[in-house]
């Protein structure tokens, strides 16, 4: 199954009930799924928006009736949507958003790309908040993570984002679903139904009061330190005995295995080490690999982005070298090998 | 003792903010009173804009939730979507409705969204301090501009019932106005037609309130009421425009 097929398939047996989508590629193949088989569940909605700024405020709505709600789209789309991110962030609001990321700036290419890192870890709209993003490597985490974002998005009351690009999107893998469709979405306690039975109540952002909004923002802050205790996620790959660590996330990662498999055959000690959510950052386990590696090489699709989190980890404990190729150009692992390669005997790695 | 006029139960008891002469009171009171007439108070969710109504939430003792400006026909979209049997009911301003959000507005009224809008039309952006709107009078002088608005520089008051009502999707639509206490009596029949079109499952439907904003015209509270009689209603025309429940005015 196809990425985009298979996080649809995954967020429909989440309990989504309101999908609201807008084509661009290289998503489309999950919003024509939707439409094909969330629109005909009892209860569900799949809706093409007019806009992507339309698709996230709709998302924001169904969020409010406490319904399982998302959208998806690629990156120009995802900029549209942060007015509606910072929203469900204020409102404190559950959502799960997909980004399957291409090439940019502007309309920028349909091939895929790691460009949005910092949109999305930073949270591109205004104000102080996070999101949690997650970041997929194969069309089996598409669906793990799916699923994990609803109830992370719903244990925080929080949107959150997967960041995928157009490979991972497109890649046909086999996938194995772990859990069944429910017969009745689920709908969040404490979500506005009407006043029956007891007091109004009311969603709001706006205060004209900047101490109950200070106040606000502590309340999200000690919400985001929570989250980053509890769900921070990593992955590591021949690290144990390595001199040379690539940081890399996403397809990025799954490129710089290929390639770590074949210098291990030549007898070069290198690893990997692979953030699975991209916020929050997992800086402490990094921390810790450096006592033991003195030599990092960062590899994104993009011009240097996530590197900025991994020196913040490091704080000057090891060295660290970057490669990036932005604007939606692959590379191919023998690339990424000769990289490391080259790396690991300038620094004299070898002996 | 007969008791003929109280405060509506789903007005909360606070004192309103806006300034004296301000539409959006009398508004307000006559949407609690069709909430209460029509037992909606334990069923509906209301959505104010940014605007000088961000604060409805203030006043309205029914569940409230703020939208992003000019989203407000989306936010109610996402939330009938999700739970039909809610009545959802969107609160919005000229610059909400007609500016930012005009293609929320027009997409949602064209899906024929089971929703009400009650659509607040003063000609100025109110709370920002009296900018021209998409709805300001031709020759009106506003912060933005302050020689009057021409049409060579800033095109015309966009007349959006007009514009929504061909819509298929539009089931009931009519223009009112806050300048008369018949006004204000016709403006509450409207509104509880609005009402009722969702309750039947029609589709979308909007009740434009023609309404003063003294202290940004720098009027009094009796001048702007009579602006809004005399003036307003020569470019924005009073009545019904779309009603699919009185074929008459189907056109």
């Amino acid at each position: 199954m196809d990425g985009n097929s298979a996080i649809a398939e995954a967020a429909i047996r989440a309990g989504l009930r309101c999908y609201f989508g807008y084509p661009i590629t290289p998503q489309n193949e999950l919003t024509e799924y939707m439409a094909l088989h969330l629109g005909r569940r009892k209860g569900c909605t799949f809706l093409q928006a007019e806009s992507e700024v339309a698709a996230i405020n709709m998302v924001y709505g169904a969020s409010l009736v406490g319904a399982r709600a998302m959208t998806s789209s690629s990156s120009p789309g995802i900029s549209l949507k942060q007015e509606g991110i910072s929203y469900l962030a204020a409102c404190e609001l559950p959502a799960v958003i997909v980004n399957m990321q291409r090439g940019g700036p502007g309309l920028g290419s349909i091939s895929a790309a790691q460009s949005d890192y910092f949109q999305a870890t930073r949270g591109g709209g205004h104000g102080d908040y996070r999101t949690i993003v997650l970041g997929p490597c194969s069309v089996q985490e598409l669906a793990d993570m799916t699923m994990r974002a609803f109830d992370l998005a719903d244990k925080y009351k929080i949107p959150v984002m997967i960041l995928g690009d157009g490979v991972l999107g497109q890649m046909k893998e086999p996938v194995d679903f772990k859990r069944e469709a429910p017969d009745v979405t689920p709908t969040r306690e404490g979500a506005l139904m009407g006043a029956r039975g007891r007091a109004s109540r009311v969603v709001k952002t706006f205060t004209s009061n900047p101490s109950e909004l200070e106040e606000i923002n502590w309340s999200l802050f000690r919400r985001y330190q929570l989250i980053k205790k509890n769900e921070t996620t990593w992955d590591t790959f021949m690290t144990d005995d390595a001199r040379l660590v690539v940081v890399t996330y996403g397809i990025a990662a799954r490129i710089a295995k290929g390639a770590i498999k074949n210098l291990r055959a030549e007898g070069l000690k290198v690893g990997l080490y692979r953030p699975v959510t991209l916020w929050p950052f997992p800086d402490e386990p990094l921390r810790e690999l450096s006592k033991n590696v003195k030599q990092f090489l960062v590899f994104e699709m993009n011009m240097g982005q996530m590197i900025e989190d991994v020196q913040l980890a490091l704080a000057g404990q090891g060295e660290v070298s970057f490669y990036g190729r932005p604007g939606g150009v692959i590379p191919t692992p023998d690339e990424v090998g000769r990289v490391m390669s080259r790396l690991y005997y300038q620094k004299g790695l070898r002996s | 003792m007969k008791l003929i006029y109280s405060r509506p139960k789903s007005l909360k008891k606070a004192a309103f903010h806006y300034c004296p002469g301000c539409g959006h009171s009398v508004a307000h009171r006559v949407v609690c009173e069709v909430i209460d007439e029509m037992e909606l108070q334990d069923k509906t969710i209301g959505i104010p804009p940014p605007g000088c109504s961000v604060f409805a939430y203030n006043y309205f003792d029914v569940d409230m939730a703020e939208s992003a400006h000019g989203r407000g026909a989306a936010v109610a979209t996402g939330i009938k979507r999700a739970c039909p049997q809610i009545i959802v009911f969107t609160y919005q301003g000229d610059g909400d409705l007609a500016g930012i959000g005009t293609a929320e507005t027009i997409h949602a009224a064209n899906r024929g969204e089971n929703i009400t809008t009650i659509f607040i039309n003063n000609a100025v952006y109110g709370m920002t301090g009296g900018q021209m709107a998409p709805t300001t009078l031709c020759g009106m002088k506003t912060t933005t501009t302050p020689y009057g608005r021409d049409h060579v520089i800033e095109g015309y008051p966009l007349r959006m019932s007009e514009m929504l009502a061909p819509l298929d999707g539009v089931a009931y639509i009519e223009r009112v106005a806050i300048s008369s206490p018949a006004g204000i009596r016709r403006m509450k029949k409207a509104v509880a037609k609005a009402f009722q079109t969702q309750i039947d499952n029609r589709g979308f439907s909007m009740v434009e309130i023609l309404s003063p904003c003294p202290t940004n015209w720098k009027m009094t509270p009796a001048q702007s009421w009579k602006w809004v009689g005399e003036e307003m209603t020569q470019v924005f025309p009073l009545g019904v425009y779309k009603d699919v429940m009185e074929p008459k005015h189907a056109d």
